[in-house]
Parts: structure tokens; sequence; C-alpha cells
């Protein structure tokens, strides 16, 4: 009924979040405290790859929903909301295969994260291990 | 069928983007990403579903149709991100000459 309402509520936190993150690698880039070159993938985007699942997940589930009827594009948008006994069914819904959706798409992000800062780690162990045999 | 659509979708998505890595102006793992997001809400939907006593799979025609709409709908969402962005200045040269 309207389960992509939770990935949709996350998709908003985590793009201010991404906002916020940029802002602070910029200044420590500027401050010179970081150097670009070491930092690796900046953490802002990673978000960003978080980010993009979850906007574009929700667009495309709420297209499902226009298709099924559920979801139109006059007030009060939701054809849920038009019937009071149908409120119910549809807060739990989000609450429960919305949240899920959710979850299980930032635990595949956390996943992808993991994997490439072992990625960046082994790459940084590799360069400096070079370094060392050309001294 | 949706779910299977949009997953082929997902895996051809990041495929292309493997192999167009170096070329970042496509913005080609924003379109994977898409897709895979749609793809794993569609799982957890498909659960729920099967849960509830429905068939995991969807494999009406009605829905089939409905994966290559999701599909098609992706790659608009795709192009006007990469016209925005306009990497190859081509609106502004346009505007530059206008």
């Amino acid at each position: 009924m309207a389960c992509f309402a939770a990935p949709l509520v996350e998709a908003v936190v985590v793009s201010i979040v991404k906002k916020n993150a940029e802002k602070k690698e910029k200044k420590a880039v500027c401050a010179g405290s970081v150097k670009p070159e070491a930092q690796g993938i900046p953490f802002s985007r990673k978000l960003g790859w978080l980010s993009k699942m979850l906007w574009g997940g929700s667009f495309l589930l709420a297209i499902e929903h226009i298709w099924h009827g559920e979801v139109v594009p006059w007030p009060p948008f939701l054809t849920a909301m038009n019937n009071p006994a149908d409120i119910g069914p549809m807060l739990t819904e989000v609450a429960t295969v919305g949240v899920t959706m959710a979850v299980l798409v930032t635990a595949v992000w956390g996943v992808m994260v993991l994997v490439c800062n072992r990625i960046e780690r082994r790459a940084k162990k590799a360069a400096a291990a070079e370094a060392v045999t050309e001294v | 069928m949706c779910l299977l659509i949009t997953a082929f979708a997902a895996v051809a998505a990041t495929i292309v983007w493997y192999f167009k890595a170096n070329n970042r102006e496509l913005r080609l793992g924003a379109l994977a990403l898409m897709y895979w997001g749609a793809a794993l809400m569609w799982l957890v939907d498909s659960f729920f579903c099967a849960a509830e006593g429905e068939p995991f799979f969807d494999v009406s025609a009605s829905d089939a149709l409905l994966g290559l709409v999701i599909v098609l709908c992706g790659l608009v969402a795709w192009l006007v991100m990469l016209l925005a962005g306009d990497p190859k200045k081509v609106f502004k040269t346009f505007r530059q000459k206008n």
C-alpha cells in the first residue's frame, strides 16, 4: 500500500547526512589535515551509494504502486487514506514490509562498504610494500 | 516477474558499469544501484507475500509488463540525471552559442 515510504524517509535522512559529511570532508581537505589522495574513497561517496539505492528503489516502487492504483497524483495521494479502515493495515505494512526493505538495503550497503574498505586497505599495504622494496 | 526483470536489469547494468568503470561521466553506477535497490525491496515484498500464502514469483503477463515499465522508468530517470549533469557540456555550448 505504501511500503516504499520507509525507504523514502531513510533516503531523505541519508541525503542530509551525506551533505553534512561532504561539507566536513571539504573543510578537512581545505584545512590541510587530510590529504585527498590519502583519504581513499570518501565516506560521503559511500553514503551516496546508499542514497542512490534508497531513492532509486523507492522511485521504482512508487511506479509499481501507481500501476496498481495505490498511489494517485491528487491528495491524499495514497488511496488507502480515503478509507479509515485501510489506514491501520497501511501503517502496519509500512512498519513491517517497508522497514524490512530499508534494513535489507542498508545491510547490503554495509557489506559493500566493508568489502570496499578491505580492498582499500590491501591497496595501501601493497603500495607501502612497493615503496619499501624500491628504497 | 517484476522482481526477476528488475534483478536482470540490475545484473546487466552492473556488467556494463564494470566494463565502463573508467567512464564515470555515464553514471552507470547510479543506474545499477537504482535497480539493485528496487530488486532488494521487491525481494522483501516477495518474502512477505510468500509468508501470507501467495506465490513467491508472480508470473502473470501483467506483472511482466509492469517489470518492463519499471526498467523503462529506471532508464528514463538515469537519462534525466545524465542530461541534467550534461557531462559533454552540450547544453552549455548550445546556450553560449545562442
